[in-house]
């Protein structure tokens, strides 16, 4: 295991104003698992992007070193050749073509350009087997779940012969179960020779299956790791990410919990798609003033969905039940009156939902709430700027001004401007939908603070997330869905992993 | 944790500050190389009076439908029925008028109207049954023809009352009187006045802005650029406001033009509706998720280009004093062109009034200066056509250097 399949050299990759890659170095050896660790915006990205060929050879500065040569890449083919397949987090599979046509994509089995479709479908019946699919290489993309999608992606790396795999946040979508059999797949090929370097935040994960980790921070090399020659602890993984100790990953939390906010009776939704099936039934919760509520369970337990129901029937069919605010009923049928009810709905999916990405930062603070900075549909440019700039403080976004586009944001700025959106509603409950999905250890930190600065203002927050020890973290109650149903409400004393999942698997053997 | 917060990048060199808004500066540039260019290979016609008078006629329309257009396709749409919108509305005008024998002051309005409603049926379509606009307005684009060979039985109907030529051949009445016209080489001294009047208004304004974001800590482009710029645009517009007085003064249409431009800029900047317009071509699922009515929004895009292409619809039909079937064939494809070759972008979210309007008059200065020069309407279009492409290409570009 000694032979050194990659190495890249003083990696310095600049973009206008910017140094995203600071003079990295880092080796990879032959048939490991090499992890590569790092707060967003750290530059693992980037440097993969290097390794590829996405900025080609030119554009940055370095040596990269590959199966004992230098190799300069002009496209994302030259280092493909070579055996070297990336397999970024946004899939890149086509929804409506079926896993053969999707495997075999650009590369068809073909003869004098007419699709050899027995031999197509053969060799991925093969692939999907080394993979651990079962499914008919005719089936379509759409009608697989995300974990299997993952799987096909990597099917296709296969057929490439690939030999260094490099994997950006595989895990990221996929529930437990699927990371499992994932990270299974990945040591089956460690067995059988073959290099993978994989980028995750997921740190329990790492620890699983990782050689060695390479820590970056803010663009440069920091440290690399060796999990055989010493026991590495998350802590050791996060000290290295965020450049100081990390004792407490949550902010101490003293909750002041005052009268009944919102409360939801008898919440009953059926899908929005097939529109005979129901899938919330009976869904009960409230959330007090000064109180953060947890919603936890596993993936299509309907957590988003009962609050994308909620927040003015942004999703689902049939929907019926009771919603009241300070014990009175209020009207939530719409966006705009749950909006001026007192909710705010902080979406899961940031760049799709949340922002504008082509606006900035001032553009989308006030996006929910123009006439807060508007007189008789006039916009006034002064007060939107000093309302942006007051957020932009307050919430501490790192950027260069307000005028700043939301696409140049870190995931973690990025969630801060869309809180800014919704505090400037100034509502009364919070609904944080995955609010640190994708965001790193210390943005993490961030965001739970700002969570209970609003709770000791006297908010309600409601916070589903599929971390449960952000959930445990950072609660003082936590409610268990599943199937559509909630199964468990666990005080701060009762709620651990424990007795989390336990409600999770009981609620199931019953039906 | 790389960037503290309060650290503010230093004051934009002349150099970024061009790079970042070359598109704007490049569009005004280019149209002004057009000009120069058409200047000297028509002779020196383009800059007569008679012909930058003509020059205003010509495109007066295809900028009022610019305007509309703009917003639609920020709005992620895109509109292929207002050819024949004015064709209809044309159409019905020259029936109320000549056949019916109404007012005019009764017939304009009522046409706009008309084509609001026009805009709406179709707006319907795509804002609440979610058919893709394309579909929709290529629907009305026959739809709408087709009524107007119904309305006028396949013939053309003129000529039209003289206080609605006006409209399109009428000019704005010299209010002061400094000579007599006839001796005078300045025939009308009340247009000469205005735009010096305009010009006036327009740097104080600007240096006024400027004082205030100074106050605000807003952003200010460098004030080298400001002071250029403001020459250039003030001895533009001396000069062809110079040159309009020498002829007949300010045409009624150059005023309707100019007004509607103010209102559609201020609009798309300063107001409520324009920030949600570009919102919800920015990110449709955003907009609608932070409480925007997505669908009214969208519906009232359609609506209001609807009215505009009434309004040109008029203003043609009073230029030839004639309504005929085949008014405004392919000015769709104009109209679309001049947003993209101003900078809008196909897939919504982007896009300026003033690139629209630039990019109305680059085309209408190369459709003049061509035909000046007799090139026939066979290579006209190859040339638009080229244009088209580049100045897209142009944008992509750029973009992609950027990234």
């Amino acid at each position: 295991m000694d032979k050194i399949i990659l190495e890249m050299r003083g990696i310095t990759k600049t973009f206008p104003g910017v140094k995203a890659l600071d003079n990295v170095s880092f080796k990879v050896r032959e048939g490991e698992i090499h992890a590569l660790v790092g707060e967003n915006g750290a530059g693992k990205s980037t440097l993969m992007k290097v390794l590829s060929g996405v900025y080609p050879a030119g554009s940055y500065d370095g040596e990269i070193h590959y199966d004992g040569k230098v190799r300069r890449f002009q496209t994302i083919s030259d280092s493909e050749e070579l055996g070297i397949i990336i397999i970024h987090q946004e899939l890149a599979l086509v929804p409506l073509l079926s896993i053969a046509e999707n495997i075999f994509l650009g590369n068809e089995i073909a003869e004098k350009g007419v699709i050899q479709w027995q031999q197509t479908f053969a060799r991925t019946k093969e692939l999907l087997a080394k993979v651990g699919l079962k499914d008919s290489p005719a089936t379509r993309i759409t009608d697989i779940g995300v974990g299997k999608q993952q799987l096909v992606e990597i099917a296709k790396a296969l057929s490439k012969k690939v030999r260094l795999l490099i994997l950006d946040e595989p895990t990221a979508s996929l529930n437990e179960k699927d990371s499992d059999a994932l990270l299974a797949l990945l040591m089956e090929f460690r067995k059988q020779g073959m290099t993978s370097i994989i980028i995750s935040h997921k740190l329990n994960e790492i620890r699983k299956v990782a050689d060695q980790i390479t820590i970056l921070r803010d663009g440069g090399a920091v440290e690399t790791l060796d999990c055989h020659t010493q026991d590495i602890g998350e802590d050791r993984i996060i000290k290295g990410m965020v450049g100081r100790d990390m004792e407490d990953r949550y902010p101490p939390r003293d909750p002041k919990i005052g009268e009944m906010l919102l409360e939801v009776k008898n919440w009953n939704v059926f899908h929005q798609n097939h529109r005979d099936r129901q899938f919330l039934h009976d869904v009960n919760f409230n959330v007090r003033a000064g109180e953060v509520v947890g919603i936890a369970g596993l993936m299509g337990a309907g957590r988003t969905e009962t609050a994308m129901s909620l927040f003015g029937k942004s999703w689902g069919h049939k929907i019926t039940g009771d919603v009241s605010m300070h014990g009175k009923p209020v009207d939530v049928s719409t966006i705009p009156k749950a909006i001026a009810a007192g909710l705010a709905y902080v979406t899961e999916d940031r760049k799709h939902l949340g922002l504008v990405l082509m606006n900035n930062i001032k553009e989308n603070t006030t996006l929910a709430n123009l006439k807060g900075v508007s007189r008789n549909g006039i916009i006034d440019d002064r007060t939107e700027a000093k309302v942006a700039s007051d957020y932009r403080q307050k919430l501490r976004i790192r950027s260069h001004s307000i005028y700043q586009e939301a696409v140049n944001l870190s995931g973690g700025n990025q969630q801060k401007v869309v809180l800014s959106k919704w505090l400037f509603t100034s509502p009364e409950v919070l609904i944080l939908d995955e609010p640190t999905r994708g965001i790193d250890v210390g943005a993490k930190f961030e965001i739970y603070t700002i969570i209970n600065q609003l709770a000791a203002e006297g908010k309600g927050i409601l916070m589903i997330s599929s971390e449960m020890p952000e959930l445990l973290g950072t609660c003082d109650r936590i409610y268990v869905m599943n199937e559509g149903r909630i199964v468990a409400e666990l005080s701060r004393n009762e709620a651990s992993q424990e007795s989390i999942m336990r409600a999770i698997m009981r609620s199931g053997e019953k039906q | 944790m790389a960037i503290d917060t309060r650290t503010e990048t230093p004051k934009a060199s002349i150099g970024d500050y061009l790079r970042r808004n070359i598109r704007e500066y490049g569009l005004l540039l280019a149209l002004v190389v057009i000009m120069l260019l058409f200047q000297v290979l028509t002779g020196g016609v383009l800059f007569r009076p008679v012909n930058i008078t003509n020059l205003i006629l010509q495109n007066s329309f295809i900028v009022i439908m610019a305007l509309g257009m703009l917003l639609i396709i920020v709005a992620g749409h895109i509109d292929l029925s207002v050819g024949s919108i004015v064709a209809f509305i044309g159409g019905i005008s020259a029936i109320m008028l000549v056949k019916w024998g109404w007012h005019f002051s009764l017939v304009v309005p009522l046409c706009l109207v008309i084509g609001g409603l026009m805009g709406a049926a179709q707006g319907y379509w795509v804002a609440y049954q979610k058919i893709p606009s394309f579909i929709v307005t290529l629907a009305g684009m026959l739809v709408f023809r087709g009524l107007t060979y119904v309305v006028l039985q396949g013939r053309p109907i003129g000529p039209f009352p003289k206080e609605f030529q006006m409209l399109s051949t009428g000019f704005v009445p010299d209010l002061l009187s400094f000579g007599d016209p006839s001796t005078s080489m300045v025939k009308n001294w009340f247009a000469l006045v205005i735009v010096l009047v305009l010009v006036g208004l327009a740097i104080y304004s600007g240096m006024k802005n400027r004082r205030l974001n100074d106050q605000h800590g807003s952003e200010n482009e460098p004030f080298a650029f400001f002071l250029v710029q403001m020459a250039i645009i003030s001895v533009v517009a001396v000069f062809l406001g110079f040159q309009l007085a020498t002829y007949r003064g300010l045409p009624n249409v150059l005023v309707v033009m100019g007004v509607l431009i103010a209102l559609y800029s201020f609009v798309t900047t300063r107001s409520t509706i324009g920030r949600r317009i570009y919102a919800l071509g920015g990110n449709e699922k955003a907009a609608k998720l932070s409480g925007i009515n997505t669908e009214r929004l969208v519906f009232f895009t359609f609506a209001n280009m609807g009215v505009l292409a009434a309004l040109a619809g008029m203003i043609i039909a009073a230029r030839l004093n004639s309504a005929t079937p085949k008014a405004g064939v392919g000015f769709e494809l104009d109209v679309i062109a001049a947003c993209f070759i101003g900078g809008a972008s196909a897939s919504g979210g982007v896009g300026k009034i003033t690139g629209a309007v630039i990019g109305a008059f680059i085309m209408g200065v190369m459709n003049n200066g061509m035909s000046i020069m007799g090139i026939g309407i066979d290579y006209q279009q190859l040339i638009k056509g080229l244009v088209l492409l580049a100045a897209v290409y142009f944008d992509v570009y750029n973009k992609n250097k950027a990234v």
